[in-house]
């Protein structure tokens, strides 16, 4: 597979037993989202909830929408994307923070 | 690079159809510009005459020609009008569907029907803000912010409004998403990134916002509407929600959105100046990642809208900071426009002084922007009349004069057909003196305390508001006199040739108006894309 990585018009098929593992890892991390709320963290709670869900995000666009058998260059914007995110979180937590 | 052609132009070329359905079944990227011009143009004006009446109402104290609910409704409609379907699109969804693809030498954009899809969006969106007007519980009377917790309150058609807004944001997405891809696809052999004209690289900076800012607004309207139905608590502070989590979340789309509404605008007064001074841009590289900066930057002094809300000082003294960041590579910018003109062979014709005047207005709003931007004299002009002029001065002055500069040098590029240029410049001048007595009282009654969104005021400030309603009508003028010239030079037959102001970017090397597919053979490119040597 990995002699394809630069070719992206190549069809790529992933095999069942990746797309099991990449559910149960899903469901996994979703199960630890409930579990947490349980957890009194205070202001973090934000902040886990939202780790969780971008390494959700994360897995779903790696191996279900096949960002790792694209261009390094669609993986850069993704990436920017998240940055970009994690940073109106964090800037709208300094008002939050400081209140 | 000159290329021959010896197809029908797009005009002449309905592709089997019939009359309007040539156009609104057409997927041909120059053809979905002018739809889009036609609508915003129809909206522009509808919306001008609104602030006309509102005008009208403040030209003396007390109630002249409407009572206060209906002036909150129209100055909501006029905003809601202006931003949601008039200054957003704008520029990009005319001028960067009309000339992005000829601009970097394609033949469409990267996808031609969620390109017409967009439009269709847009008139879907258009339609249910209109009638968010007229039907229902009466125009919203909120403002174009909706903010919480009144929105999630007022007995108005806020729903149907908010969900227009929110539609809106799709036709916004899809048309970035298009930009995206079809600078990085489909840019002529040879064009790289830095030869790439300036404009098409202000719709690429402008384009990501579109894509990654608007979903934010979109779904916190959509909270508005959840909270207005099922009273769920995310903002009323009486259902244990925060209202100041509203304006994060609105300002951290809608600041942005000024600069998908001005970014255009720059973009197209980097095309106009080097053609009329006959001259290559100076700083190429500095505009080009400017734009860059701008959006980047930009994403994050969205605070600065909300000193007085209650939000903590940490953060104001932070997005105040950042504020004046963001001014930096807008003055880059002008320091590159004037650099280009300075021993420039400069012909000042209508689109010149079109961007000329832009320079000089999104000056004024630019530095009127940095006491805003400032801690201590934001509290003192915060909701003033002072900021109705600042913002009037960037997105009228800036993007609505980028707007009319656009038109005015692309319009023989597009229809083939020259305008009277003598009725362009009367038109400019009365347009450049209303704008200026219409505003610039609103900066000084503004600092002397006059509050926005009022419909009456204290008799000191009779006398601005009464040039400032004499400059309005100055103006409505102007703008009729400008859009009639405009369209007998449709109706006229004074051809304007392929070339009439000497331009040297791709769209002035195909035939006026282009064929349906821009090119007989797509050229090849090799110079940069201002270069004025023989």
């Amino acid at each position: 597979m990995e002699n394809h990585e630069h070719e992206p018009h190549e069809n790529h098929i992933t095999s069942y037993t990746t797309l099991a593992k990449v559910l149960i890892g899903l469901l996994f991390l979703t199960f630890i989202t409930v579990a947490v709320t349980g957890i009194h963290l205070g202001p973090l709670t934000v902040a886990v909830a939202l780790i969780i869900a971008c390494v959700k995000g994360g897995i779903v666009l790696t191996w279900f929408m096949h960002l790792k058998f694209e261009l390094p260059v669609f993986r850069y914007m993704v990436l920017g994307v998240f940055l970009l995110f994690a940073l109106i979180i964090i800037v709208t937590f300094f008002d939050y923070a400081f209140r | 690079m000159e290329t021959q052609n010896n197809q029908l132009n797009y005009i002449e070329d309905t592709q089997g159809r019939w009359g309007i359905f040539a156009w609104i079944f057409s997927t041909d990227h120059k053809r979905i510009g002018i739809l889009y011009l036609i609508s915003i143009t129809t909206f522009f004006l509808l919306a001008a005459l609104m602030g006309g009446l509102m005008r009208l109402e403040l030209i003396a104290p007390g109630e002249t020609i409407m009572d206060a609910q209906t002036y909150n409704g129209l100055f909501t409609v006029h905003g809601i009008i202006m931003i949601f379907l008039v200054v957003i699109p704008g520029l990009g969804a005319v001028f960067g569907n009309f000339f992005l693809p000829i601009m970097i030498g394609a033949r469409d954009v990267a996808f031609p029907r969620l390109n017409l899809f967009s439009w269709w969006i847009y008139m879907a969106g258009a339609i249910l803000a209109v009638y968010s007007q007229f039907a229902g519980d009466g125009p919203p009377d909120t403002g174009w912010t909706f903010y919480a917790p009144y929105s999630t309150e007022s007995g108005t058609n806020v729903v149907a409004a908010v969900f227009a807004a929110f539609v809106l944001g799709f036709s916004s997405i899809l048309t970035g998403l298009n930009f995206i891809v079809t600078i990085h696809r489909m840019r002529a052999p040879g064009m790289t990134w830095f030869k790439m004209p300036l404009f098409p690289w202000s719709l690429y900076a402008t384009a990501w916002i579109q894509v990654l800012a608007t979903p934010i607004v979109g779904i916190t309207l959509m909270m508005i509407v959840a909270e207005r139905l099922f009273q769920i608590g995310f903002f009323d502070p009486a259902l244990g929600g925060d209202p100041i989590l509203y304006q994060h979340l609105f300002w951290i789309y809608s600041h942005p959105a000024v600069y998908i509404m001005i970014l255009p605008a720059m973009g197209v007064i980097t095309e106009i100046i080097p053609t009329f001074a006959k001259k290559s841009i100076f700083g190429y590289k500095a505009i080009a990642l400017s734009s860059v900066a701008i959006a980047a930057v930009g994403y994050f002094v969205w605070g600065h809208h909300m000193y007085t809300s209650g939000m903590s000082g940490t953060a104001r003294w932070f997005f105040s900071f950042l504020t004046f960041i963001v001014a930096i590579p807008s003055a880059i910018k002008v320091f590159n426009w004037v650099a280009t003109m300075y021993k420039g062979s400069i012909d000042a014709r209508t689109p010149f002084l079109y961007a000329a005047t832009f320079i000089f207005l999104f000056m004024i709003g630019g530095l009127t922007g940095l006491v805003l931007g400032s801690l201590a004299t934001d509290v003192h002009v915060h909701d003033t009349s002072f900021v109705v002029a600042h913002f009037h001065y960037i997105i009228f002055g800036g993007m609505g004069f980028a707007f009319f500069a656009a038109i005015h040098y692309w319009w023989p590029k597009m229809f083939g057909k020259m305008y009277n240029e003598r009725v362009a410049n009367i038109a400019w001048l009365i347009t450049f003196v209303g704008f200026n007595v219409l505003y610039f009282p609103l900066f000084v009654i503004g600092i002397q305390g006059m509050p926005r969104r009022y419909f009456d005021y204290l008799p000191e400030f009779h006398a601005g508001h009464l040039i400032s309603t004499i400059g309005a009508f100055i103006l409505l003028s102007g703008l009729f006199l400008m859009i009639i010239n405009i369209y007998r030079a449709k109706k006229h037959v004074t051809p304007a040739g392929d070339n009439p102001w000497g331009g040297v970017t791709l769209e002035w090397q195909v035939p006026s108006p282009p064929p349906t597919l821009n090119f007989d053979e797509i050229p090849t490119i090799t110079k940069s894309p201002y270069s004025f040597e023989k």
